[in-house]
Formats: C-alpha cells, structure tokens, sequence
C-alpha cells in the first residue's frame, strides 16, 4: 500500500534530517564568516559591533597593518619553508620505508615493521624529549622543526597497505629488465602511489603549517625562527587576558595598542586561507586513506 | 649429556649455513637496507631514546652532571606526587574533559554520519561535508582565536543568540569561567572535529548491504526504524574498536586546547596532567619531577588500554590486541 506515496512518518524525518544537517552548516561554516568580514571591516566601525557574515565598512587597511610588520613576513617565510622542506622530506622517509615494508622478502621486515609499530604506543613523554633535543644542540636551529617528526609509524603504514594493492608481478618484471630494488621504488612504486602520497602529504604539510608548540618550546627567542602559528599565539593570548607574561615583543606590543581585534582576525585569515585553498582539491584522496587506514590497523 | 652435544651439534652446522645465506641475502638486499635502516636509527634516536629519559624520575636530575654522576633517590619525586593537591587537581581535569570529550565525541559524529547517510542528493551531501572538515584543518590556535570571538562578551554571537532569545539578561564572561572550562573544551573539540569523524563511520555506513535495506522496506520499517535496526547495528564493530582505542589515550589528552583556551582566571580547572609537568617540569626546571608525571601518564595509559580491551573483549568479542 505504500508503494506509491511517501508515509507521514518518513517525510518528517526527511525535513528533521535536512534541518539538523543546516544547522550543523551553519554552526561550522558562520565563526569563519564571521572573522572574514570583521577582518575586512574598518577597524573602529568594527567596535561597534554587529557585524555578521558581511562588512559594513569594506577596508583592507588590517591587512596593510599586520604585512607593515617585518615580524610578520620573516614568520610566513618560515612557516612556508618548514611546510615545504618537511613535507618532502617526509613523504621521502615514509614512502622509502613503506616500500621496503611491503617487500615480503625483505628479511628486516618483521623487525623493521615491530620497532616502527611499538611507537605508536610508546613515548617517553614531553621532558625526556625537550632534555634529548637540548642534547643533540637542536634548540635554537631550524632543524628542530624538520627532524624529529619525520618519520611517523602511522604514515608509513598508511602508505604501506596503499603499495600492498599494487600486483607484485610489476616489481618482477622491472626486475628482470635489470632494475635494482631502489629504481624499483623511485621509477615504478612511487608514480604508482600518488594518492597514497597525496593524502599523507597534505597530513605533513597541515602538521607543518599548524604547528606551534615546538617555536614556543625551542625557538620562542630565536626572532628570525618564529613561525606565523607562534606569532598568531602571541597575539592572541595577549589580548584575550590583557594579563598576561607575555613580554611582548614589539609587534605583538602595537598590536595591542591599535585596534586588537581586527588585526587578530586578519591575520587568522592569513593563517587560515593556505589550508582553506588545498583541503578541498585533496578531500577525495584523504576519504581514502583515512579509511583505508582505519581498516587495516 | 651426549644426546644433548650431538643435537647442539646438529643444530649448529645447519645455523653457520642460515648465517652465511643471511649475509648473502643482505647482500643482495643491500637497497632494501640502505633504504630502511637510516629511517631505524631516526625512530631509534627520537623515539626510543626518549624512554631512556624515565631514569631521571629516579634521580636528582642535573642536566650538567652525566648519567653516572647523578644522585639516585628512589621514588622520592612520585612520592611528593602523590601529596601534591595540584597533581589530583591536574588529574581530576584530565578525567572530567576526557570522558566529557569521549562521550560527546563519540555520540555526535555517529549521528551526522547516519543523518549525512540519509541525504540523497550527492552534491548537497559533498558540500556539507566539505564544510564540516573545515576546521579540522585549522591549527587550535586558529581555533582559539576564533572561539574566544565568538564567546566574547562584546558581539559576540553565542552571547547575542543567548541574550536574542532571551535566555540570559546580561552576556556571560564564558572564559573567565573556571565551571565552563570544561564545557567550553568539550563543544570546542566537537566544533573543531565532528565533521572530520564522520569519516569512517560513513564508510562502515557505505559497506553494509543494501539488500538490508531492501529487505526492511518490504517488510515496512520506517525510514527511522531502518536507522535503528540496520544501520546501527553495521557499524557497531567500528564503533567499538574506536571505543577502545579512544579509552587507551584517556588520560593523555594533551595540553594545546587547554594551553590556548586557559588563562589564569580559569587555572583551577584548565591545567591538566601533561600541563601540569610542563609548567612544573619545565616552567620550574624541575625535570625529575615532570619526568614522573609523565611516566604515571604513560602507566595508567597501558593499564586502561588493556582494561578496556578486556572488558569490551567479553562483552562482545571485538578486541584490538
């Protein structure tokens, strides 16, 4: 009997499924709105309040402000080079090691494979590892930003199970055609894995980009090795108590001084809108893997 | 006796052979392992001599002396742990905003996926989800910054929803707060990740049968009571192996939101146990001591992990060791 039209029941739950649906939309989608136009919006109109998802008084006057700070630039220097430099690097590491994982004749396989799992498990913790780069005289030097978080377990068997799938018979012939084992890798796996490679990619570079925590612990005194994330914090955290230790540097001090607000929201546009632009060309890739992953571990 | 040097024997000429084709294997591997063993000695360097550290928690650490030279002192540091006020303090933060933060963030991402399941047309269906990974990609500084925006008592929207709708008379000073930190923690988290972890919960949704659904409809369950009854029941195993692995980082739940979203107003309830050892460990130079709380975080790790695994392995039979 129902065949034909929709029972009440159903269509009620269609209208509650797409109202929750929008308001989830809205709740995520409006804070970034939000932030755009009072970035855009005349500084001292802005205080007035009452702007919503559009500027009243179009300006790009807090953007000019923010970039007339040389802090700024050096910043986004950095953060655009560790992006860049550990993102390859590690695609480099996980991939090397993930391809020599999938090699079921490799005899360190199970060793390998072992010692590389057990860390996703085991750490020693925030104060032996800041003692052990204070150590290896990594404080203060770029480096700190690159090494130690090259290889991650999670990367390498993400990628690992991606090879997995490629018919081992490929391997085999280039073999036959005299390719050793790393030629194997570089000409045949590697153009082989690009999703794979894509979606770790955009892990590292996020990682890399979003990361702060690390300026703060090793770098917070070197002036020309702070990241646009640290210098974001510093902002931040300086006007949202007004009371706090932050010994401003002299950015973060005429920041405070002119208008707070809207400067802190352009330049957390100016942190956002590099991820904002990637994310979405990447998404189907990123599905994948995440999924693909989540299966196999 | 001679039984057992004869078997000796015989074992160990077949063992010389197993060496000597080990060494020739490697030989002809030698990319394999040129390729692999920089990337053992890196984990090893960063990953497992950091463990190495934990014998600071039993000395009277001094980073000029070496190993040999430090004073050893036993489980004095977990002793003065276990009477500190702040340590159950840090310790009782952690537990309320993980279970606070386990609950939520189990409950709300399963039902947007099974609400995103139930949209049938594809193209609004991409552009919400699209939408909600947005602000899993931003940093938690980012997140903060945009949050304490929002929360403000100047224009801010949650403040102007409220009073709008007339539920408060006045705005509310949400971060100056200590009894909303937790609250405030716990929504930030589900705003930042829910979108992110419908993820795998549609792909379970995507791999059970339609013939199911099928089947329902002929026998006329609603649309709800195909949620309940099939739905639901398919992605019962994803859900519980991410149970489990969720309880196993219960207690490490990091310090970021909590560095970024806290200020001294709120110190009573945002200082958590990783917080705790950095503003005692390293804010004081106190390193054996941030050593301990870091080895008790490490401890009740594994003991809840495998506690977990156990009681959900009799439960239900799904276990992920």
């Amino acid at each position: 009997m129902a065949a034909s039209g929709t029972p009440w029941s159903d269509r009620i739950f269609d209208i509650v499924v797409y109202v929750a649906i929008l308001l989830v939309t809205v709740v995520t989608l409006y804070p970034f709105l939000n932030v755009l136009a009072i970035s855009l919006n005349d500084s001292t109109d802005s205080v007035k309040g009452g702007i919503t998802i559009y500027p009243r008084q179009f300006t790009l006057k807090n953007y000019d402000t923010i970039f007339a700070f040389s802090g700024l630039l050096q910043g986004l220097k950095i953060s655009v080079l560790r992006t860049v430099i550990g993102t390859v690097l590690g695609l480099i590491s996980s991939s090397m090691l993930a391809f020599t994982l999938s090699r079921v004749d490799f005899q360190g396989r199970k060793f390998v494979s072992t010692f590389l799992a057990l860390t996703m498990y085991v750490s020693g913790g925030l104060i032996p590892f800041y003692i052990l780069i204070k150590d290896l005289h990594m404080m203060g030097t770029f480096a700190v930003y690159v090494l130690p978080g090259l290889v991650s377990a999670f990367n390498v068997f993400i990628i690992r199970s991606f090879i997995d799938g490629i018919p081992y018979a490929l391997q085999e012939s280039a073999k036959l055609d005299g390719a050793n084992d790393f030629t194997i890798y570089w000409r045949v796996i590697l153009p082989l894995t690009k999703p794979a490679l894509a979606t770790i990619a955009l892990f590292l570079a996020v990682g890399q980009w979003n990361s702060w925590f690390d300026t703060f612990l090793y770098n917070a005194s070197k002036d020309n090795l702070t990241t646009l994330q640290y210098e974001l914090m510093k902002v931040i955290q300086s006007t949202q108590t007004n009371a706090d230790n932050f010994r401003g540097r002299n950015m973060v001090e005429v920041m405070a001084s002119i208008s707070p607000e809207s400067v802190k929201m352009a330049i957390t546009i100016i942190v956002t809108v590099p991820i904002l632009v990637v994310y979405p060309f990447l998404q189907r890739y990123f599905v994948k893997g995440m999924t693909l992953g989540a299966v196999k571990s | 006796m001679k039984a057992v040097t004869a078997e000796v024997a015989k074992i160990d000429r077949p063992a010389k052979k197993k060496a000597s084709r080990f060494f020739s294997t490697m030989l002809q591997q030698r990319y394999l392992y040129l390729m692999s063993i920089p990337f053992v000695i890196w984990v090893f360097v960063f990953s497992y001599l950091p463990l190495w550290g934990w014998t600071m928690a039993f000395q009277k650490f001094k980073p000029a002396k070496s190993f040999f030279e430090q004073d050893w002192v036993g489980f004095d540091y977990f002793k003065e742990l276990f009477h500190d006020d702040t340590f159950f303090q840090a310790l009782r933060n952690t537990l309320a905003m993980s279970v606070m933060g386990l609950i939520a963030g189990f409950t709300i991402p399963i039902i947007l996926a099974i609400l995103l399941n139930e949209v049938r047309q594809q193209m609004f269906k991409r552009v919400v989800q699209t939408i909600s990974y947005l602000p899993h990609f931003v940093s938690w500084v980012v997140a903060a910054g945009i949050i304490s925006k929002m929360l403000s008592t100047d224009n801010g929207v949650v403040n102007e929803v409220l009073v709008g709708l007339h539920l408060i008379h006045e705005p509310i000073q949400f971060m100056a707060k200590g009894n909303l930190f937790w609250s405030i923690v716990t929504a930030s988290d589900v705003w930042k990740e829910t979108g992110w972890n419908t993820i795998i919960y549609l792909a379970a949704i995507a791999g059970i049968g339609p013939e199911l659904y099928e089947a329902a409809r002929v026998d006329g369950a609603s649309r709800l009571q195909q949620v309940w009854h099939i739905t639901l029941p398919g992605i019962r195993s994803t859900i519980i192996i991410l149970i489990i692995i969720s309880i196993g980082h219960l207690i490490s739940i990091g310090f970021e939101k909590q560095f970024l979203l806290g200020n001294n107003l709120v110190r009573d309830y945002s200082q958590t146990l990783d917080l705790y050892a950095l503003n005692y460990g390293l804010g004081m130079g106190r390193y054996s001591f941030g050593t301990a709380i870091n080895i008790f975080n490490s401890v009740v790790s594994v003991i809840l992990l495998f506690t977990a695994n156990g009681i959900f392995k009799k439960i239900t039979k799904e276990s992920i060791i």
